[in-house]
Formats: structure tokens, sequence, C-alpha cells
């Protein structure tokens, strides 16, 4: 008896009783659909995490102030004032892996231009910010080293913010009020549209960090510095540079907590990516336990179609069905119940997932080898537990089978 | 009778069965020559063996003890998957409980042994029309078996019986569920195929107006022959 043959004796068999084949595959549809979310869910934030990480820099390190312990108490990341402009003027010198170094500091404000104001954040940076962020300017110019060292009141805006003030009138050499200070608009920047995550880089305001240190903030210390490596390679060897000699500058015995921390920015990433992790082993839970399960609910089935179809096997072995006939005959009902399954699971775990990203705003991604795999996966369920009923069946006597009432 | 024209050569047959802890002589020592185109009824009381015969002859089972050798093989050595192959190529079964699978059509019912052998599909459907129709079921085709009188079942499983154009039939009481006018319409249709196409047929039955019909009949009693008529 050849295959497609048998996958249609296995299918009228199964089309005699379509209620109780649909509950059957139920569980593998399930347990399907949950590998298909899991997956989808997984690869999506690995592909926003390569994104992000690629869209930054492969080469960018971020160094923020860190904790600090004072007589017992242990104060929160970012908690103390220990950056400054000589730090971030040491790392461009001393470290030769770094290749460009930009102080900043943040802050948010109320940004007026005539009758029209708008609340973004304002990015006190250096004037190698764009070459760090790999951004691009779309009109005007970014501010140079002199402007920054001078502390010159003009900014650079971005695209929303722009379109806020101005819609779509030239901004560049208008003044806009930032605390009631003026500042002058020397350029825009390219609009990226929402990149996601922590910040929009649209709406924002960028400014040398000396004007918003002393206009803005009145501090003289600064958030963080952002820093490039020469190259994506060096990037492991400019962060162990920047480590070691803020230990010396800050003088950190050994042994001692750093006051300060230098992150990767896929580290940056991937923390935001953690979170997924737990759902994905929870769906990854879900999926076996209902794959097995699902497996279990085929083999009772099948043993329960076996004894119903004890007469049926005794005909057909009369008439000349070898045992593997029959075993087959079986095993392609389990294999093409829980393939079907399979294929149901693959449709509900492709909508699942777009449910996903849909109301939990994350990027799914569903993959052709997921739905490979799930496939595969549900066919060896098939298999492995369609097995047994079908050999017991294919070890029936033709006698007794055909006696049995 | 020259033993080439022997279809069927059983050579002192004995089977024994073990239920439990006692053995059971079904057939002692039981010899007996069937020749090709042969019409032979066996017959006998409940117990006497004929069942057991009947499921030897038919490859079912095999013998404890003795020789059949159907068309010049032994076959009473070979393996389960050997006889399944002799079953669906050389013998047709017809049963009492005509043994027809339920909710499926009379077509797809005989084409049934041919599923089993290299058949195309479509080669198998024309042979199961062809046979259906030589049983006096042309149009009922496509009629699900539960649709189907007794009588008309019967057919099926007559046609089914000649798909693989088997030079031999086994007919285990085959009007024992039908009422006397339809018993024998089937019985005509047995001796037709005997008549015309030389079918060998081998009838089990108690029913001595069935038995009637064969030219040889033989009676069994406690595993062996004990009286056989030939006409």
């Amino acid at each position: 008896m050849n295959i497609m043959r048998t996958i249609r004796v296995a299918l009228r068999a199964l089309g005699r009783n379509k209620m109780r084949s649909f509950l059957t595959a139920l569980g593998i549809i399930i347990g399907v659909g949950a590998v298909i979310a899991t997956v989808s869910i997984g690869e999506g934030a690995k592909r926003e995490v390569e994104k992000r990480f690629e869209e930054m820099g492969t080469n960018l390190l971020y160094v923020r102030p860190g904790s600090q312990s004072f007589r017992g108490r242990h104060y929160g990341g970012g908690s103390v004032q220990t950056l400054t402009e000589d730090d971030a003027q040491a790392i461009l010198e001393k470290c030769d892996a770094v290749q460009y170094v930009s102080p900043s500091v943040t802050t948010r404000a109320q940004v007026v231009y005539g009758n029209k104001n708008w609340n973004t954040s304002i990015y006190g940076v250096g004037d190698k910010y764009p070459e760090i962020r790999n951004w691009e300017i779309e009109e005007g110019v970014f501010f140079d080293e002199n402007q920054v060292r001078s502390g010159q009141k003009i900014c650079v805006l971005g695209s929303e913010v722009n379109q806020n003030l101005f819609e779509g009138a030239d901004p560049i050499g208008q003044i806009i009020r930032i605390k009631k200070i003026p500042f002058r608009v020397i350029g825009t920047l390219e609009s990226v549209g929402e990149s996601g995550g922590f910040w929009n880089r649209d709406d924002m305001i960028l400014m040398p960090y000396t004007t918003a240190m002393r206009r803005l903030l009145g501090q003289t210390h600064i958030s963080s510095i952002d820093v490039s490596a020469v190259s994506g390679s060096r990037t492991a060897e400019a962060m162990r540079q920047i480590e070691d000699l803020l230990r010396i500058r800050h003088k950190i015995a050994p042994g001692a907590e750093d006051d300060f921390n230098v992150r990767n920015m896929s580290d940056i990433a991937e923390s935001a990516a953690e979170s997924r992790d737990a759902l994905k082993v929870l769906l990854g839970g879900i999926a076996s336990v209902s794959l097995l399960v699902g497996g279990i609910g085929i083999m009772n089935i099948m043993l329960v179609s076996v004894t119903e179809r004890i007469r049926e096997i005794g005909i057909r072995m009369s008439v000349g069905a070898r045992e593997k006939d029959i075993l087959f005959q079986f095993l392609a009902e389990a294999i093409v119940l829980s393939i079907l399954g399979g294929a149901l699971g693959i449709g509900a775990g492709v909508v699942g997932s777009t449910l996903i990203s849909k109301f939990a705003d994350w990027e799914t991604l569903v993959s052709t080898w997921s739905i490979i795999l799930a496939f595969c996966f549900s066919g060896l369920v098939g298999i492995f537990f369609g097995f047994y009923p079908a050999r017991k069946a294919s070890k029936l006597d033709p006698i007794e089978a055909l006696r049995y009432e | 009778m020259s033993s080439n024209n022997n279809l069927i050569q059983l050579q002192n047959l004995k089977k024994v069965y073990t239920v439990g802890e006692t053995q059971v002589n079904a057939l002692r020592g039981l010899s007996y020559n069937v020749q090709e185109g042969d019409l032979v009824a066996i017959m006998g009381p409940s117990g006497s063996g004929k069942s057991t015969l009947m499921n030897i002859i038919g490859c079912l089972d095999r013998p404890t003890e003795g020789k059949y050798i159907l068309e010049g093989q032994e076959v009473s050595t070979l393996d389960k998957n050997m006889l399944a192959r002799i079953r669906n190529k050389k013998i047709g079964f017809v049963f009492q409980t005509f043994n027809l699978l339920s909710r499926t059509t009379a077509l797809e019912n005989t084409e049934l042994p041919l599923l089993y052998s290299s058949t195309s599909s479509k080669k198998a459907k024309e042979m199961a029309y062809q046979a259906l129709a030589e049983v006096g079921l042309k149009g009922r085709e496509l009629h699900l078996t539960n649709q189907l009188s007794g009588g008309e079942q019967q057919r099926v499983a007559i046609a089914r019986s000649l798909i693989n154009n088997p030079h031999l039939v086994l007919a285990d009481e085959p009007t024992g569920n039908l009422d006397t006018k339809t018993g024998n319409e089937i019985m005509d249709i047995f001796r037709k195929l005997n008549a015309e196409k030389k079918i060998t047929i081998i009838l089990v039955t108690h029913d001595p107006e069935v038995a009637a019909v064969a030219r040889r009949r033989i009676y069994l009693r406690d595993g062996q022959i004990v009286k056989e008529e030939n006409e």
C-alpha cells in the first residue's frame, strides 16, 4: 500500500469521527501554537536587540556614575555626582581604543517659539555626539568644538520638536526660548521615526553640554559620558581602559566597588529584552506540557479506536493486509492527526504572536525554521504516541479479530 | 484422480489449541483433496472442527501438524506475511455476517483487497465496478453498506471475494443470516461462478439444502471426516 493511499485511508477514517479527531488534536494545536508564539517572541526580541545595536553602533559605550555606599547607606545607580568634564577629557586622551567622547547632561523643559510651546528632553552633549551616535544632520549644522567650549546658546532640534514648533517653516536661525533663555537654532536632526524602547530620538533638543550645565542646570558635574571605540572589535578593550583609568582618577582602592559603570549598548538593549524571557519560559512550559498531554491524548484515542475497529482490522487482514499494512494505517492516522493539529497550531501561533505584538507592543517574528520545527515536532509526537496503538492493532490475530463482537 | 489437478491437498492435518491448561484437539489427522473447479460442502455439528478447517484452508491459521499444499505450494510452514499475500492473491472469503466495513460504500468495500496488492487506484475502481456488476449490484456501487439489505451486503462480500480473480472462494455459512429466498439467490451466484468461471468453492454449512448445491459433501465430527459423498 503506497503512502498517498495510506494517508487517504487515514483521512477517511478520521473524517468519520470529525469532532473526536478535532478534540484529540486540540492538545497538539495548543502545544504547537505555544511553541510558535514562544519562538516568535524570542526571535522578535533578538532582532530588536540587533537592530538597536546596529542603529546605535556596535562601538558605543556609555559611562554612568555608579552606586555608592556611604556609611552603610547604599545609593542607587546615578545617585552620585562623580563624573566630571575632566574625566571625559582624560578618557579621550589616555585610552587609545577610544575614538570620540561626549559628556552629557539631560533635563526636561518647556520650549517656546512664538505662541507655540512644547515639552521635550534637552540633551547637553559634546560636538562629536552625532559621530558617536551615527546620526545625520538634516538641515543646518551641528555645533563645533569652539561653540561647545564657549558655551554658546545654540541648539539642534529633533524632527518632532521642529514639526511642533515650526510646523514646516524653516527653523534655522530662529530663536526659541528654554526657561526664558533664548537659543538660536542652527540645525535639525534627520527623522528616524519611533525607535522604541528608552527614548524617542526625534523628540529632543541637543545643545552644547557646557551651555546646558551653566544656563539650564547650574551644575558642575556631568550625568554621563557617551564614548565610541575606534572600532566594534575594540569595544571591549575600550571598556577595560576606561574602567582602569576612572578607578585611578577616582582613587578607588583595589577590591572596592566602582563608583561608575561602563556599559555596552548591547547590554542595555538586552536588559530591555529580559522581561520577555519570563514569558518565554512560561510559554515554553505550556508548549511542552501540552505537546505531552496532546500526545497522550492521541495515544488514548488511538487505543480506543483500535478496540472499536478490531473487526475492521480482522476484515482487512482476511483480504490480505499484512502486519505492516495495519501498523502503517494506524500510525498514519496518528501522524495525520498530529500533523493536522500541528498545522492548525502553527496558524494559532501566528495569530497569537500577531496579537501579542499588537497588544503588548513587542516585536515578534515568526521564522520559517520555527514553523518547520513545530511541524516536525508534531509529526514526531504522532509517531511516538501512535506507535504503540498501531503495533497493538497489527499484532491482532485475524481469526479472533473477525469473531470479535 | 491425478494429483496435478489438485488445488488443495490436505495431509494428516492436526490442530491442537491450548486453552488454559487443557488441550483441545480441533483436528485429528484429517486428509482430503479438492480438485480445481470443485464445489465442496463441509458439514458437521458445531465443535466438529469445521471452522478450524476453514481457517487453515483460508490461510488464516496454520496446522499444528500435517501438510497443506495449495496449488502445489506447501503453505503450512509459511510465515504470517506470506499467508497474507496468499489470502490476498488466491483466496476469497464470504462470511455469514458479511464482514463489510461499516459506513463505507459498496465500491470501497469491493476494492479493499486491491488496496493491499500493487494495483493503481484507477484500475482498482474499474475492477470493483465490474465485480459489483457481476453480482447484480450495478447502480448500487456508491451506497453505504448500512443502506443495503442483507442479500445486497452478501453480494458485495462476494464481489469483494472475486476482485482478485481467486482460484478459491471460501464461504462460511453464507446464507446463515438471510431468508430462504435471498439465500437461494446467493447460492445461485455461487453455482454460476463455479459453473461458468470454474472457481473452486468450499462451503461450510449445516443447512442440507445449501449443501445440496455442492457436488461433493464431507461430514466432520470430532476433527475427522466421518462421511464423504460425491455426485
